[in-house]
């Protein structure tokens, strides 16, 4: 029997049960649209974690006080005097790896500027920084390596700040400010960057040479941190490991020595994220497979009912000359006609609802052609598997019992 | 002398039934020739549905020998009967059988669809053909509920011809249906006999085999009767002597 023809009858019998059919088939639509929405959110909020993270200076490395454990309590990172000064030179001086390289210390405090006052976090860095955040200036220009030096009083401004200080528009170049008291010339505005993926607003930071922040705003003689750039972002995990040796031999740490700091990379921050977002994906993922493992059995509940309904059609395709395969196939055609129509609404569904998601409840999604076509996949060997057996009993009917069926 | 389409020796089926044997045919032999209209009678328990399933393929004996158009049915697999069905034989059962929600055409269409030298074009060519010949030519597209009782059987005749069996076999073909609606059918079945197509019918109606032109009677697994019909009555003339129908 040619295929087109069990194709036609299984296409008959599925029309002639229209609303049956259409329920059989909502366990599967419902599985596959849900398959294929949370991974479409999953792989968007990846993929928006990766963009910030990237946007941040893929290559950048971060080096941090690590926690004191030489006492009888552990302090919290970053509490520590562990990096200082010469730290940053020696790093400077010995790694290879590195293109730019800069110390930060940072402290908050209040930004006035005649009436107005805005709570930020001050940055003391030097001119590199900006290469390393990859961000550039919009107005007015950096800090010189002449001016670190001199410890001058000179900032630059984030654009929210300069929108909370100076409200009527003024340009901020040129003008004076204080923070904590201490008088400030502002000589340029950062590039707007708007929020990260942490929600933090990159654009609230005043940005001043270290020196002068280390001396005059919070009188300290260590570091908070030293950021660097590694030469490209292949050579970022071997500028850690590089940092983190010239660092042990510089802290004079002994082979069973914990590091008294921490060395990290931007790509071990994506990773980081990535991975917890994938957990949430595949759990996401695993609630949906099981509703369509639920459709599936859906599928099988109504083949076997279709199967005892027509044991009498049974008898008689097998009296005009129908054979065992013939209703085999026939039955599992059915099965599988309707898993795969199923699968098809679902994917639809499941497009229309990321498309929904994104446009109204504004989540990143990113709909993997990979999610379509192994959903589809699962649709089709769900049909075989839970149509195969209904199927076979139907075939392994006595044609003399089946026609006598009522 | 005309080729025998039916060839039985000494036929046995047993049935066991828990620790009992049942003796359903206990050694029957006959032959049926082209063209021939056999009834087959006897009351319920004489074998008669067992010789029913064994002529149709769907069932084999236990023993001895049944030939169909020269084709031994010893120690076929299910699926060589199922193709002897579907080439050699023309079923007709008591409840029509016809797929509900299929037109009429479709339902005589199905033999067809199991043969697969036969193409979609002389499908359907052969069906409108066979549907002519039963009288619903202007009936293609009806479903069994559109068709009264007779029609549905005329449908049923139809799917019995479409694949030119060797021999139609009809099994109790006018039980369902009133007086005048079965006469209506027999003259039909006596119509195609004429053309030549040999016709076994299972009955228990002793009026159905005065229009045959032979009769086998069963009687607990034996044959106690092998006649033939002398005065075959003519199903249209009987149809024709019963009180017209009131409105």
């Amino acid at each position: 029997m040619r295929l087109l023809n069990l194709l036609k009858i299984a296409y008959k019998a599925i029309v002639l049960n229209k609303v049956r059919t259409l329920l059989t088939m909502l366990g599967i639509i419902i599985g596959v649209a849900s398959v294929i929405a949370m991974l479409a959110i999953g792989e968007g909020s990846k993929e928006s974690i990766r963009s910030t993270i990237s946007s941040m200076g893929s290559n950048m490395i971060t080096i941090r006080p690590g926690t004191d454990d030489r006492g009888p309590a552990r302090g919290s990172g970053g509490d520590v005097q562990t990096l200082t000064l010469k730290n940053y030179e020696v790093i400077k001086d010995k790694s290879t790896l590195l293109s730019y390289i800069t110390p930060v210390v940072n402290g908050g405090g209040q930004v006035i500027s005649g009436a107005n006052n805005w709570p930020s976090t001050i940055y003391g860095v030097n001119p590199q920084y900006l290469e390393i955040k990859v961000v550039g200036l919009q107005s007015g220009s950096m800090f010189t390596d002449a001016e670190v030096k001199s410890a001058s009083k000179v900032v630059i401004l984030g654009q929210t700040v300069v929108d909370n200080v100076f409200p009527d528009g003024q340009d901020p170049v040129g003008q004076m400010i204080r923070f904590d008291n201490i008088p400030f010339k502002v000589i340029g505005v950062l590039e707007e960057k708007g929020e990260n993926t942490f929600g933090q607003d990159q654009d609230d930071v005043v940005i001043a040479p270290y020196t002068t922040v280390q001396k005059r705003i919070l009188a300290i003689d260590y570091l908070n941190q030293i950021m660097a750039s590694a030469v490209s972002e292949d050579d970022a995990p071997d500028a850690v490991t590089e940092v983190t040796e010239i660092l042990r031999s510089e802290h004079k740490l002994m082979d069973n020595e914990e590091d008294d700091f921490s060395v990290r990379s931007m790509e071990e921050l994506i990773s980081t994220f990535s991975s917890t977002s994938e957990m949430l994906t595949i759990l996401l993922v695993a609630v949906a497979s099981i509703s369509l493992l639920i459709g599936g059995i859906g599928i099988m509940n109504i083949m076997y009912v279709s199967v005892k309904e027509r044991t009498k059609e049974i008898g008689l395709r097998m009296a005009v000359g129908g054979k065992g395969s013939d209703i085999l196939m026939q039955f599992l055609i059915e099965a599988i006609l309707i898993s795969i129509t199923g699968g098809l609404l679902g994917v639809i569904l499941g497009l229309s609802a990321t498309v929904f998601i994104e446009k109204f409840l504004h989540w990143p999604t990113s709909v993997a052609l990979y999610s379509i076509i192994i959903s589809f996949a699962v649709c089709a060997v769900t049909g075989i598997f839970f149509g195969w057996y209904p199927a076979k009993k139907a075939s392994a009917l006595d044609p003399i019992t089946a026609l006598r069926y009522e | 002398m005309s080729k025998e389409i039916i060839k039985i020796e000494d036929l046995k089926r047993e049935f066991t039934m828990g620790t009992e044997t049942v003796h359903a045919l206990r050694g029957i032999s006959f032959s049926i020739k082209e063209g021939e209209f056999v009834t087959i009678m006897g009351s319920s328990g004489s074998g008669k549905s067992t010789m029913l399933n064994i002529l149709g393929c769907l069932d084999q004996p236990t023993s001895g020998t049944y030939e169909i158009d020269g084709v031994s049915m010893k120690d076929l697999s299910r699926n060589e009967l199922a193709t002897i069905r579907n080439e050699k034989i023309g079923f007709i059962f008591q409840s029509y059988n016809l797929l509900a929600r299929t037109s009429a055409i479709e339902n005589v269409e199905l033999p067809l669809l199991y043969n697969s030298k036969v193409s979609t074009e002389e499908r359907r060519e052969r069906a409108i053909k066979a549907l002519e010949m039963v009288g619903l030519g202007d009936r293609l597209d009806h479903t069994p509920s559109q068709l009264s009782g007779g029609q549905q059987q005329r449908v049923a005749i139809a799917r019995s011809l479409v694949n030119n069996p060797v021999m139609i076999l009809a099994d109790e073909a006018t039980g369902n249906l009133d007086t005048r609606t079965s006469y209506e059918i027999m003259s039909l079945f006596q119509e195609l006999n004429k053309q030549g197509i040999t016709i076994t019918f299972v009955t228990h109606e002793p009026d159905i085999a005065t229009f045959s032109s032979r009769t086998i009677v069963l009687k607990d697994g034996n044959i106690i009767q092998d006649y033939a019909n002398n005065n075959v009555q003519s199903a249209a003339d009987e149809l024709a002597k019963l009180p017209k129908e009131q409105d």
